[in-house]
Order: structure tokens, then sequence, then C-alpha cells
């Protein structure tokens, strides 16, 4: 789904590694643009993580990092603390940000460390090759629940947005879906919301991003885009669950 | 110079990683190396520095690979099942060429173990220990003094070299206490020098530089043809630092020794005494003391074997893990035997003399 005409300078003119149809590609432009919007690309890091947007690192044209599997929160800390004049953000998939760096994740945003996480939730591990992910669906099935996730014997699936709203530090807590034109649009805004927190150092931003993963799902993109529609986003409610802006007296 | 303080051994490598320029510091506490993050929580708001206490060794040393990829001297500490946990993220660290200084305060292992001075992470850390092709630079110390020392070595040889730096100390040396002798504390520009030294390949995104182009922090090369490279450059770096950076202490080692000791750290303290008391008694015996794990001083250890040597001692406080090194730098002149305490024990001077008059 091509929104954008011109590609931000935020991105490198690398070719993106990520199959047809992947919204992967979309929230990198989503990022690119807010970074671009905001005058940031000489005052800002990113960390790359570990899964199908590892190379996130080439694609970002600003000084980035590249993480062990889901260290990258970890990794962001250390880098804002060495650097607190600039800003950092992370970009994470579902296994890395809520299995494998779950304690990185939540500890960094209880710390309210003043930095941006993007979390792609696709609810499979699209790099390994479609396995179960944390936020894996019950009843979906994939090379690890062959049978479906049976919720009763592996739980049901994470909600990371929820699961930080218990924390009280972090500032700006926000699902957006990715699964329309109209959703995109509103999920700019939301990027751009959370880089400006960010900019101005307000402290800890999260933006949840519910996507699709066309390729280990084994539907079309379109029918990816339905099917998440229909299911994703009834575990995975958007919205806001945080903004300190809006609360008086902050 | 000339202010000696008396320090317990983890005080005083935290308050010379301070003077040698380390503004950020990331731990998780354990024993027998809690003095060390304890001192860092103290000392370092009062020099505007970073001192964070992560949820875990996992997370300090990815905090850690995170600011030395801002090129900042970045340090982590902690006992040997700590160590353990940062492996993964010391791997990560050596393959994207960062600079890093991590301190082991060993005790007893393997597992919880106890909370006893031991070496028994000789092999993790010279060896390997993370996965891959790389290599630690590892410095043991044996006094208080060196201990303090080695914080500004290691942290200019990870600055030299791009590569991690670790200090295998025990819990014998972290708790001691000792008269120190401190260096001064690095000045602005000194400080200001540093950074700069690392700029060429660090991030530092930098508004007066709008052209700057991208850095990247990275450790992964997908290409296995690009990788071969990378690796092969690795090792070209080893072996820079085992042409340049080998140390070594020779005690009482002369022409007409009979006997050679090897030990390092903590058991080479011990076995100091010992080789005195043994030459008192008048059997020739002399202390070789390895100060770099990695790179190993073989050539050092094969010179000290003359012909009167009848037999080598090792002493460790393991099972017997530095034996094959030693024996490498033998290479079968003469037999090597060992001494070892394992379970946080300790052997005495007098056990080191009865196993060399046993021999
Ligand atoms: C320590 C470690 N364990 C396992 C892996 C293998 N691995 C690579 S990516 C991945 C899952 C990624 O899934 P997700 O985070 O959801 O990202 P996606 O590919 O779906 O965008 C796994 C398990 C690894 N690289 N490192
Ligand atoms: S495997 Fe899935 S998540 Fe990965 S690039 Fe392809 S569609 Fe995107
Ligand atoms: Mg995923």
């Amino acid at each position: 789904m091509e929104i954008i005409a011109q590609r931000p300078k935020s991105l490198t003119d690398l070719q993106f590694t990520y199959c047809p149809g992947c919204t992967h590609g979309i929230s990198h432009r989503l990022i690119a643009e807010a970074i671009e919007e905001l005058g940031l690309r000489n005052n800002i890091m990113g960390v790359a993580p570990v899964g199908c947007s590892v190379f996130a690192y080439k694609f970002f044209n600003c000084d980035m990092a590249e993480a062990a599997h889901g260290r990258a929160p970890a990794v962001a800390t250390g880098m804002k603390r060495a650097r607190p004049d600039m800003h950092v953000f992370t970009y994470q998939g579902d296994g890395d940000l809520a299995a494998i760096g779950t304690a990185e994740f939540i500890h960094a945003a209880n710390r309210g460390e003043k930095i941006s996480i993007f979390f792609i939730n696709n609810a499979i591990y699209g790099m390994t090759g479609g396995q179960m992910a944390p936020t894996t669906l019950p009843g979906m099935k994939t090379s690890t629940s062959p049978y479906g996730r049976d919720e009763k014997d592996i739980g049901y699936p994470i909600q990371a947005c929820e699961i930080i709203s218990s924390l009280k530090a972090p500032y700006f807590i926000e699902r957006v879906s990715l699964l329309s034109p109209q959703d995109i649009l509103k999920a700019k805004k939301v990027v751009n919301k959370a880089m400006l927190f960010n900019k101005e150092n307000r402290g800890f931003t999260f933006v949840e991003f519910v996507s699709t993963c066309p390729t280990n799902w084994g539907l079309t993109p379109a029918k990816a885009q339905q099917w998440a529609k229909e299911n994703m986003l009834k575990f995975f409610p958007i919205g806001n669950f945080r903004d300190k802006s809006m609360e008086g007296g902050e | 110079m000339g202010e000696k303080v008396l320090m317990k051994g983890n005080e005083a490598v935290a308050e010379a990683a301070i003077r040698a320029g380390c503004r950020h510091y990331f731990a998780y506490p354990i024993t027998p190396q809690s003095e060390l993050i304890e001192y860092m929580a103290k000392m370092m708001p009062k020099v505007n520095g970073t001192f964070l206490q992560a949820e875990s060794e996992v997370a300090a040393i990815n905090m850690v690979y995170g600011a030395a990829g801002c090129g900042k001297r970045v340090m982590t500490s902690s006992s040997s099942p700590g160590i353990s946990l940062k492996m993964e993220g010391i791997s990560y660290i050596a393959g994207a060429n960062l600079p890093a200084v991590i301190v082991n305060v060993q005790r007893g292992g393997p597992g919880l173990g106890d909370i006893q001075p031991a070496q028994g992470d000789y092999f993790q850390a010279t060896k390997g220990g993370g996965h891959g092709d790389y290599k630690l630079i590892v410095v043991a110390p044996s006094t208080v003094q060196e201990f303090a020392d080695m914080a500004d070595l290691a942290f200019d040889l990870a600055d030299k070299y791009r590569n991690p730096v670790m200090i295998l100390s025990d819990g014998l040396l972290g708790q001691m206490m000792e008269p120190v002798d401190f260096k001064p504390y690095k000045t602005e520009k000194e400080m200001e020098e540093l950074d700069r030294q690392h700029f060429d390949w660090c991030m530092h995104p930098n508004q007066d530089e709008p052209n700057h182009h991208h850095h990247e922090i990275n450790s992964l090369e997908i290409d296995p043809v690009v990788l071969e490279q990378h690796v092969i450059k690795l090792g070209q770096k080893y072996d820079r630092i085992v042409k340049n950076e080998i140390r070594f202490e020779e005690y009482k080692i002369s022409e007409d020794n009979e006997y050679i000791i090897v030990a390092f750290g903590t058991a080479a303290r011990i076995a100091k005494s010992a080789v005195d008391d043994l030459n008192e008694n008048g059997i020739n015996v002399g202390l070789f003391r390895p100060i770099t794990l990695w790179p190993y001083p073989y050539d050092a250890v094969s010179k000290v074997i003359t012909d009167k040597v009848k037999k080598v001692l090792v002493c460790e406080l393991n099972l017997g893990q530095m034996v094959e090194d030693v024996k490498l730098g033998v290479n079968g002149k003469v037999p090597v035997e060992f001494l070892g305490k394992v379970g946080g024990m300790l052997f005495t001077p007098e056990e080191i003399m009865n196993k060399i008059k046993e021999i």
C-alpha cells in the first residue's frame, strides 16, 4: 500500500528486504517521516532488533546499533545515558519485545527511560519462518503450534500496551493499526506524537503497530489485512492507553 | 599520586575506573562484588556520570554495548554467575569491535557455588565463554594496588584495540583492604580527547555536522564472504594483541631455579610467601605470574624452563584450568604438577611448600 510518494531522507536508498505487502515497510516510513518532519535526523540514533527488521540499521539513515535478540531497550538505555543530548528509538518485533526481551522492555518502561519503542506486532516469528509468537492468537496455527495455539496449554497472547499501562512511569502508550489507509493516516499522527515527546525528552513513549505477515500467515496481503481486522483487533484493540500531556499538572 | 588510601579492592578498582575517565557504569548486585556497585552508586552522581542498576546482568552488558557504541568509557562488573549471563553481550561487543571493561570478582562455582574466592572462570574468560571466534583481553591482578592500576590499563587497551577487556579478580582481592596509590583524575580536556578518538566509527549524531554520515554498530554480516573478511580482520587484531600486550611478573626467577611455580592472581599472592620460605630453606624456587591470561605468555614460560629446572608446579583455585596453557609453554621439557583448591577454599603457603617438597 503506497501512500507516500517520496522517500524520506531518514531512509537510506537501500531496497527493503521485506516481502510484498509486509507492514514493516509502512512502519519504517512512518518513523522516518516523523524523524524528518521533526528535524531529528542529526539528533537521533536507533536500535534495530533481531527479526525480519534486523536490517533496519541499514534502512534508517541515522546512526544505528544492531542489538542482540530482545536487548534493544537495554542498548537504547546505554545510548541515551551516554548521549542524553540526543534522541533514541528502538524498533522491535513481538518475539523480540514480548518473549526474549520482556525484561528489558518492561524495565525500560518502568524506569521511564526517555526513549521511543516502536513495536511491530504481527503475531508470529516472521524471520525464522512462522513459529508461534507470544502474541499468536488462540487457535492460530503456526509451525510450532501446528494444531492451533491452545491457550490452556500455553496461555493467551501478551498485550504489551496493557501490561505497561500498569506502570506509573511511561509517558505515552498507544496501539495503532496498519490495516487500512485510514488507519495508517491515524498511525502517522500517533508516531509523530511519540517522536515529538521524545524530542522534548518527556519520557518513555511506546507505539504498538497491529501488523500483518502475509508470508507466514499463508495469505495474500489483502486477505491478511482482512484476517487481522477480524481477529487481531479483538485481542489488540487500537487506542490510546496513556498520554501524560493530556493530564493536568504533569 | 601520593595519596595512599586504605581501600577494598572492589572500591579501589571503581575509584580508579572513574579516574581513568569512566563515566558510565551499569551492573546488577552480586556478592562478592557488591562494594564495587555500591561505590559507583555513591560516586558516579558526584562526577556527573551514569550509575544504573540494571534489571539483570544481561541488560547491564547490553547497556554497556549501547554506551560503548557511543564511544564512551564504560564498565560493568559482576561475579561468576552474573558473568555467565554477560557472555552473550560480550560476544556482541567483541563482534562489533567495541571497547568496554568488565570486572569479574570470581567466586566458587559451578552453578550458584558459594561466595568465597575462586579462579574457576579461567576457561570462560580466556577461551571464549560467549559464542564465536572472539578474544577477550584478560588481565589478572594479585594486589589491591594492581587491581586499581588495571582499571587504567584495561580502558587503554580497550580503546587501543576496540576490544572488550576483562579484569579477572576474585572475592579475596575484592574484599581485602590494602593501601592504594591512585593516578590523578583525567582532565576535561583529556576526557574530550578520549571521546574524540572514537568519532570516526562511533555513533555520534551531531547538529553541527549535518552531513554526518550514518555509523552502524553491528556484529551481523549475513553474506558469508563479508563475514569471513570481518572475522579474519578480528583475527589479525588478536595477532597484534598477542604481539604487543603480553605481561607477566617473574619473582625470584634465576638460572639456578630447580622448581618453577606458575600461578596468577590470589593464588600467586599466596605462592609468593611459599617461594620466600622455600628459598630460605635452601630450595631454589622461582614464581612465574602471568598478568595477561589472554594473551598468554607461552614464550616467557618456556624461557624460564632452564636445564636446572626439575619440575613445574601450577597452583590455582580451581581444578587445574591453567595447567593446559602452562604445558603448552613448557612444551614437554619437564613434568608439570598441579596443586589446586576448590569450593572457595584457599591453600596456605605451607601446603605449597609441602607440595614442592613432595614432588
Ligand atoms: C538468542 C537468539 N535466539 C533466537 C534467535 C532466532 N530468531 C531470530 S528472529 C526470531 C524471532 C523474531 O520474531 P519477531 O520478533 O516477532 O520479529 P518478526 O520477524 O516477526 O518481525 C528468532 C527466534 C536469535 N537470533 N537469537
Ligand atoms: S516474513 Fe512476514 S514479517 Fe517478515 S518480511 Fe515477510 S511478510 Fe514481513
Ligand atoms: Mg513477529
